[in-house]
């Protein structure tokens, strides 16, 4: 059991002047599932390197508990990479396949039996112990996969992408296996993936990078109400929110024909005559007047209806996404107004991109 | 017939159109599929014939395999020994409409064998270490090119035969990364973790389907890591001499190419009191051997084996100086009366038991056997008479086109079996614990 800090961790690449991590701070608590998400050249693969030890710290240092493993080896930081590499061996049993390492590490038989069998235990995989894996289904494979892993009793877990070769279906099913294994084992675990949805449905808290710089690290709902930036808005959230640069007026900002109320304490924070406004899908709705909308597309998914349409602002046209009601909706070619929930609306500097309200 | 597949090829040809792509990897028909030994791999990977050559086809998802051949196609570039990308696949269907997954192509490497394979002819810990040094070169060279492997094990490595020795080609790049810059010591580090793992779980495997006995996966698993670090030291490191002891240079130098690695740079250095050298090689990829041999006879061969036949060219260009001829002639000349007729006196029916460089290499060394045995000088004309009917006929056959049944099961972890199908007399006699 560990904690893991991130304390001003930076690494620069031989030649690179821009830093692939900037002075990342980031404390993962014992027996957390931490997600590093971003999209690519983010630097939340780097900064799982660096935990892992695979990746230079040109400043700065990382600590597991208490320990300061900034120039310790990868092999002596009690870390597990899961999912890397894991091909069975077909002519050992489901116990061997999960015990080898351990032969290798010289644990004596009755530790190692006693080790397989707990995470058996854990893994569901206690009635296959003697079969070989050929015997086995696709997700139980992979619960040996994960066995082995556990069997070390690493202080911390280290996923990378772990599910990026695994068809849509498989995915989901296994992410929500990880998670719940997560849970019962209480282990420390530091998740990366590309995915917000993925990071979202299976992170204790996730952090959100881009370009190196940590953008918020919070619970998935914090993110997903709160957003701290314009980037972390946009990123978090499927559809996306919806974002649009507004005119500051007398009592709020103008949206469409008609006035979004805005407080004036925090329209008084901008730093320019405009505002930068989230609103979420599900937080739109028709209305007599608002915000004007062409709208081109209506998808309908059964329990949802999403809308698709453009909006003129200042002479540049906008996509917009609302969620409607499945069946009573507009339809496509139709020119609506729409009104936001005025408690969910999201505004920010349109100069720094900092959250305001 | 699906309608239309989407094929991204290295080379042109149609008749990959011709292969059954409509139908799942393991369904395909017995005359579509080459029977070769394999590894063991997360993916289905099966073996089918194209044209005159061999080709490796492994169903994975469409962004791994583009990402993968990508790979292999960088790793060609930079002269690593690794398969050669040929082509993805995507787009298949069944006849149902049902899509299929994507495919990687390599072709076939021709001699070369998997690990299993090695040890379904008998063989023992000593051919297990060489295999393990053949990785640990591989592992080196890869590592100088700046590739983080990522998944280092026999399974991923095929084998050929070296002049006695065995030559390793990378097979598998999926979890692989090329980097820019120089690999961290935590990169190496980790691919040597990785690699001294998987072959002792590799090891434990063959022993547990009763194809080797005679050998401790502890012991050969833990030579990746002594023979990678003496290689690493050898190449890499900095070497501090008196400068009365210059000579050290072409020393080490020569080391460096026994080795089978050519020097970029050497950097030198004289300490402050001037009495005191510092060298530090900057060596670049292996082959130094094999592209000399190629450059003098157009023979394209393996290292040692490109080591033995300079050799061979070396003394014959000795005995025939006399000529006047320079090396590239005297090496043609050599080609034409030595090695050729060597190689042209195999007859047709034992041809493709051996490739040519390997034959000749044989041939050296069983004349030498004879020799030594008679205590004189024996012709090579002789030698070679001798050599196919005692050794030669012996021999299994080599050649890529062999038939047989596949010596490994493939394993895929993705693919979903009901779980229904499991019944208990699956399970081995006896207590799991004792084999833990």
């Amino acid at each position: 059991m560990a904690t893991v800090s991130f304390k001003n961790a930076t690494r620069i690449y031989p030649g690179g002047t821009k830093p692939a991590v900037d002075k990342l701070n980031l404390e993962v608590k014992d027996g957390e599932l931490l997600v590093l998400v971003g999209p690519s050249g983010c630097g939340k693969s780097t900064s799982l390197r660096m935990l892992a030890g695979l990746e230079e710290v040109n400043e700065g240092g990382i600590y597991i508990g208490d320990r300061e493993v900034t120039d310790v080896p990868p092999k002596d930081r009690d870390i597990a990479m899961v999912f890397q590499n894991y091909a069975l061996y077909p002519h050992m049993t489901v116990a061997e396949n999960m015990g080898f390492a351990l032969k290798i590490a010289g644990v004596n038989k009755d530790e190692r039996a006693e080790r397989v069998l707990q995470a058996a235990k854990l893994l569901d995989l206690e009635p296959y112990l003697n079969r070989k894996p050929k015997a086995l289904s696709g997700g139980q494979r992979q619960r040996v996969a994960m066995g082995r892993a556990i069997v070390r009793q690493p202080q911390v877990f280290l996923m990378d992408e772990p599910l990026s070769n695994l068809d849509a279906k498989l995915r989901v099913q296994t992410r929500t296996q990880i998670a719940s294994l997560q849970r019962r084992l209480g282990v420390t675990t530091v998740y990366v993936t590309h995915d917000q949805v993925e990071a979202m449905t299976m992170g204790d808290r996730v952090a959100v990078l881009k370009d190196g710089l940590l953008q918020q690290v919070d619970t998935p709902r914090n993110l997903y109400d709160r957003p701290q930036n314009v980037f972390v808005a946009g990123f978090i959230g499927s559809p996306a929110m919806n974002l649009v640069q507004l005119p500051i007026i007398d009592g709020g900002v103008q949206f469409g024909d008609a006035v979004l109320p805005i407080a004036r304490e925090i329209l008084a924070k901008a730093t320019g005559s405009r505002v930068t406004v989230g609103v979420r899908p599900e937080k739109l709705s028709v209305a007599p007047n608002g915000l004007i909308v062409d709208v081109d597309v209506i998808e309908e998914l059964g329990s949802d209806g999403y809308l698709y349409g453009r909006v003129q602002l200042d002479g540049t046209e906008q996509n917009i996404v609302v969620r409607v009601h499945p069946i009573d909706h507009p339809m496509a070619g139709d020119k609506i107004h729409l009104q936001a929930d005025p408690e969910a609306v999201h505004v920010f500097d349109t100069e720094s991109g900092e959250r305001l309200n | 017939m699906p309608s239309s597949i989407s094929i991204t090829a290295a080379a042109a040809e149609p008749e990959l159109l011709d292969l059954p792509w409509h139908l799942p990897l393991e369904d395909w028909p017995k005359e579509n599929i080459a029977a070769l030994p394999k590894g063991l791999s997360r993916h289905t990977v099966r073996f089918a014939h194209l044209n005159d050559h061999v080709i490796a086809i492994k169903e994975t998802l469409f962004e791994l395999a583009k990402r993968e051949y990508e790979m292999l196609r960088k790793l060609e570039k930079l002269d690593i020994p690794c398969v050669e990308a040929f082509a993805i696949i995507q787009e298949r269907e069944d006849l149902d409409g049902n899509p299929l997954p994507a495919v990687l192509i390599t072709r076939h490497l021709k001699f070369s064998l998997p690990y299993r394979a090695m040890w379904s002819q008998g063989l023992r810990e000593q051919t297990a270490n060489r295999l393990v040094d053949a990785l640990a070169l591989l592992l080196v060279r890869l590592h100088l090119a700046g590739f983080f492997w990522g998944d280092v094990s026999l399974s991923n490595t095929l084998f050929r035969r070296d002049a006695g020795q065995f030559a390793a080609y990378l097979v598998d790049a999926e979890t692989g990364h090329l980097y820019n810059s120089r690999l961290s010591n935590g990169q190496r580090e980790n691919d040597l973790e990785i690699g001294r793992v998987n072959i002792a779980g590799e090891l434990m495997d063959l022993i547990a389907s009763g194809k080797a006995t005679d050998l401790d996966p502890g012991t050969v698993s833990q030579r990746i890591v002594d023979k990678y670090r003496e290689l690493w030291k050898e190449l890499t490191a900095t070497d501090t001499f008196d400068d009365s002891e210059r000579w050290k240079i072409a020393q080490r130098i020569q080391r460096l190419n026994d080795l089978g690695f050519d020097i970029q740079e050497l950097s030198m250095a004289k300490d402050q009191d001037k009495r005191t050298v510092r060298i530090q090689p900057k060596v670049v990829d292996a082959g130094h051997h094999a592209r000399r041999l190629l450059l003098v006879t157009g023979l394209d061969v393996e290292e040692n084996q490109a080591r033995r036949l300079l050799n061979d060219i070396d003394q014959y260009s000795l005995v025939n100086a006399h000529l006047g001829f320079d090396e590239e002639v005297l090496a043609h000349q050599w080609l034409s009366e030595v090695f050729e007729p060597v190689v042209g006196a195999i007859p047709n029916e034992l041809l493709g038991k051996l490739e040519p460089a390997e034959l000749f290499h044989e041939v050296l060394r069983h004349r030498l056997k004879l020799s030594e045995g008679q205590g004189s000088d024996i012709a090579l004309v002789d030698a070679v008479r001798s050599y196919i009917s005692d050794v030669l006929a012996e021999r299994r056959d080599e050649s890529a086109l062999l038939s047989g049944s596949p010596v490994t099961d493939t394993i895929s972890l993705a693919e979903s079996v009901p779980t229904g199908l499991i019944v208990v007399s699956d399970d081995e006699t006896g207590d799991w614990r004792d084999k833990v």
